[in-house]
């Protein structure tokens, strides 16, 4: 009996420290906010991208590249540095759980010929073997919204910030853990269908539903440093 | 061209000598003693050493920040690899591990002992000054042999020395051994009889494995070595942020706290009444949490009694004192009040306090200027693993804003300190550090 009530009184106080983690992770990460908007639904001019509901682990990794100089901004590295690989955990945990409404980028995307929309839209669903081109939806989920715990979504961003992130991985200003095949990939884009593909994918809506999606066409020869998992799921 | 008349000749002569002499006296004084003097230890990397000695080893090369320097962001422990950026261009640490092509795997103890006191490397190479071999000096023999031996234990990793980014001359050993002769003298720890066994413990750390005066000890433009001791005060360039004198009671916490409270500062990053933040954030990060208690009270005790009450407290008498408006008011209502309160109390444990807080009335407002252009958290450490933060405002405010909400704060509940110019602001924005 003195055992039972102990392990009941044990179970009820983690529960109340739960809790008060979750309460307070909150105030914890007011910070992010500045840039990342409240409760990391996206900065104002789009340019600082969304955290909230984004795959815990992806957040996890990016922290983690930025303190560990795989990917470069100031402001990110110092934020980062401090903190221990838990409270970046804590707080990747966080975010991910968190689910806010979407709001449409306020920065208006280039606007694309009907060509150009049409090669984007290939891209993103189809990719271009030739060129060694996966679409994106073969990782980034059926509805380009995030695929299990590694892997980001695509919408909701404007197309400067889209476009920015394949030059960084283009000129290995961002990279993440080998093998780095998002960096391999945006090699293989030329500059037009960069332009192409981040314009597509700016101007689609947001899915009513954002739950993480299963991606079922991941490329066999397709190995991701950050995101194993994708592996497991070929075929 | 007229042959030299004889004065000319003499002047010559004379111009030729002093050189020489100059040069001579430069060599003896880096490399005469390894004519003369063989200095002995436990020589041999196969000595058997017992486990505490390896604990003490590995203790010392964290509270010492061997680690830290030693391992670059995302790179292997020891490794080498980490960019470290002086006013004299950016150098990169070299690997500790054991690697017998990269790291001191064929180093002897006697090679170690020659490097952590007289700056040779194992070639008789003269080591860069970034290593501050001041501070190393100080170690007594038995600890230089405990670290050693904890980092022949290090497993080797295959990794080689990044080329420095200097510009010429700089980096060269003629060079290194002027700056040497002028800035660089061994100083072995001197314990100080007529004080208490934890004073002196404190005082040797400071001295040695704290190296706190490689920030908070003056350098002149040359970077000269500040001495071990000298805590009067330092300046990070190219970081820009202002190291704190630690003697002047008025620029730090120490004076006015508990032992326990500036122990818990070393240790933790916070304290009652202050918190560490940037560079001072990553000593707590990487060296100062692992002190043991006991070492961190030593410090404490030794940094209290350092301390000297009376300094003049004004040190530009002509400086514009800062001022608000109601215009900076309103900014601090909106931006700063939330965490920090509307009389500046801030939070117990959360957020700190902007009243009576040393910090904030600093002469050089650059550590502010840091914090409110930069935000940023206090580091993780095991007894505040999950430190609150501040949010950033460089992309909120301009730069006459926040000088403008600085002044505010650096004239209010008491505080008075010299202004903040737009120009200050922008200095540390330019940095980008």
């Amino acid at each position: 009996m003195k055992i039972h009530f102990s392990i009941w009184l044990a179970s009820l106080l983690g529960l109340a420290s739960i809790a008060s983690h979750a309460n307070d992770m909150a105030e914890r990460i007011k910070p992010c906010e500045a840039c990342h908007g409240n409760q990391g639904r996206a900065g104002p001019d789009g340019y600082y991208p969304r955290l909230a509901g984004k795959p815990a682990s992806y957040l996890y990794n990016q922290m983690q590249n930025f303190s560990q100089g795989r990917r470069h901004y100031t402001m990110m590295r110092r934020m980062m540095a401090p903190l221990s690989p838990q409270y970046r955990r804590e707080m990747a945990d966080y975010f991910a759980s968190l689910k806010v409404p979407y709001i449409p980028p306020s920065v208006k995307s280039n606007a694309l010929s009907s060509t150009q929309m049409a090669r984007g839209k290939q891209l993103a669903l189809q990719g271009d073997p030739a060129l060694e081109i996966p679409a994106c939806n073969a990782c980034h989920g059926n509805n380009l919204m995030g695929n299990t715990v590694n892997v980001p979504s695509l919408l909701g961003m404007p197309s400067a910030y889209l476009g920015a992130q394949l030059s960084a991985w283009t000129l290995g200003e961002r990279t993440t853990m080998a093998p780095d095949c998002m960096g391999e990939i945006a090699k293989h884009l030329t500059a037009n269908d960069a332009a192409a593909v981040t314009g597509w994918l700016a101007a689609q809506d947001i899915p009513q539903t954002t739950t993480l999606t299963h991606s079922l066409r991941v490329a066999t020869d397709l190995r991701c440093g950050s995101a194993p998992e994708l592996h497991g799921n070929v075929k | 061209m007229k042959s030299c008349q004889l004065t000319c000749k003499w002047l010559t002569a004379l111009t030729l000598a002093t050189l020489l002499t100059f040069t001579a006296w430069v060599a003896w004084d880096n490399w005469g003693r390894f004519f003369f003097t063989s200095e002995t230890t436990t020589a041999g990397n196969e000595t058997h050493q017992t486990p505490q000695t390896l604990a003490r080893g590995e203790y010392l090369a964290h509270i010492g920040g061997c680690i830290a320097c030693h391992t670059a962001k995302g790179g292997e422990t020891l490794a080498g690899g980490l960019r470290i950026d002086t006013p004299f261009g950016a150098v990169f640490s070299s690997n500790l591990t054991s690697s017998k092509t990269y790291g001191l795997g064929r180093w002897t103890a006697t090679d170690f002992q020659n490097a952590l006191h007289w700056g040779h490397s194992r070639e008789g190479r003269l080591l860069l000054p970034v290593f501050p071999y001041n501070h190393t000096s100080v170690f007594t023999p038995d600890d230089v042999q405990a670290i050693f031996s904890w980092l022949q234990t290090v497993k080797p990793v295959e990794q080689a020395q990044t080329p420095h980014r200097l510009t010429w001359p700089l980096g060269t050993q003629p060079v290194i051994a002027i700056w040497r002769s002028l800035f660089f003298t061994p100083t072995p720890f001197k314990s100080n009889d007529s004080e208490s066994a934890e004073w002196n413990r404190g005082a040797y750390l400071v001295q040695s494995a704290g190296h706190c005066a490689a920030c908070h000890g003056q350098r002149n433009a040359l970077g000269s070595f500040p001495a071990v001791d000298d805590l009067s005060g330092g300046f990070l360039s190219p970081q820009l942020w202002v190291a704190p004198s630690l003697i002047d009671a008025t620029q730090t916490t120490i004076s006015n706290s508990k032992l326990n409270d500036t122990a818990n500062l070393l240790r933790t990053g916070q304290s009652q009444s202050a918190h560490a933040n940037g560079p001072m954030a990553e000593f707590v990060q990487h060296s100062g949490q692992y002190l043991s208690p006991a070492d961190a009270q030593a410090i404490a005790t030794y940094l209290k009694a350092k301390i000297k009450p009376i300094m003049s407290s004004d040190a530009s008498p002509n400086a514009v004192r800062a001022s608000s408006t109601p215009s900076a008011h309103a900014l601090y209502k909106t931006h700063c009040a939330t965490c920090h309160g509307d009389n500046g109390e801030g939070k117990v444990n959360t957020y700190p306090a902007l009243s009576n807080n040393p910090a904030v009335v600093l002469t050089q407002p650059e550590n502010l200027i840091q914090m409110a252009l930069y935000g940023g958290y206090g580091p993780s450490t095991t007894e505040h693993p999950r430190p609150y933060g501040m949010p950033p405002f460089l992309f909120t405010l301009n730069n006459q804003q926040i000088a403008d909400v600085l002044n505010h704060v650096r004239s209010q509940w008491g505080n008075q300190a010299p202004a903040v110019s737009p120009t200050q602001v922008d200095r540390v924005r330019a940095a980008a550090y």
